[in-house]
């Protein structure tokens, strides 16, 4: 796994003690297309397609929105910087 | 209200319905996401006005803060922000998505 990956992954454990947890790097799927590509071109790093698979007893009782957000804004560093795109699936 | 591009962004979500924040067109959509949510709202019959964030930074950057949601796209109805891709695809998948509108009173068209 690569270091976002892992940075990921630490961040959503210690604020959701999940029950399920899954980082999958998707970039290689995006290589080609122009984001990606300017997003390497600009220093960026190789890993910036993420699909997130979380689930955890917070996001029972939250909607869809509420718990989305509540992963997003965990990760927003990460959003702001070297992530370019996330897929999540929040199980409630 | 003193950054102008919040300012238009708010006008925009006033004067329509359903607005779609998206990357490229809903004709040739230049990302994945925007496209799959094109897609649903064509299948479900809503119609939908679509703003390219591609065309305007300030806008591209201020929907991001309108919405406090750090990616694009974004689906404003009747105002209120829905969600982006991954949101509207399980509201689809679950059949929720048609009933929602209809429920906020959006005119669908029979797909």
């Amino acid at each position: 796994m690569g270091i976002i990956a892992t940075t990921i992954k630490a961040k959503l454990t210690s604020r959701f003690n999940p029950t399920q947890l899954e980082v999958i790097d998707e970039s290689h799927q995006h290589a080609h297309h122009a984001g990606a590509k300017a997003h390497i071109d600009a220093g960026g790093a190789a890993e910036s397609h993420f699909h997130v698979v979380i689930s955890a007893e917070e996001f029972t009782g939250l909607s869809r929105l509420s718990a989305h957000r509540a992963v997003m804004d965990t990760l927003s560093e990460e959003l702001a910087g070297p992530v370019h795109a996330l897929r999540l699936t929040v199980k409630r | 209200m003193s950054n102008p591009a919040h300012a238009q962004i708010k006008k925009t979500n006033s004067e329509h319905d359903v607005v779609l924040y998206m990357k490229g067109t809903p004709v040739f959509p230049q990302c994945g996401f925007s496209s799959t949510v094109v897609q649903i709202l064509d299948y479900v019959g809503a119609p939908y006005h679509s703003v390219n964030v591609l065309e305007d930074m300030d806008v591209r950057q201020g929907i991001k803060e309108v919405n406090n949601w750090p990616t694009i796209p974004q689906l404003i109805v009747k105002g209120e922000f829905i969600g982006g891709c991954d949101i509207l695809r399980e509201m689809f998948e679950s059949g929720e998505l048609k009933s929602f509108l209809e429920n906020k009173g959006v005119a669908l068209t029979a797909a």
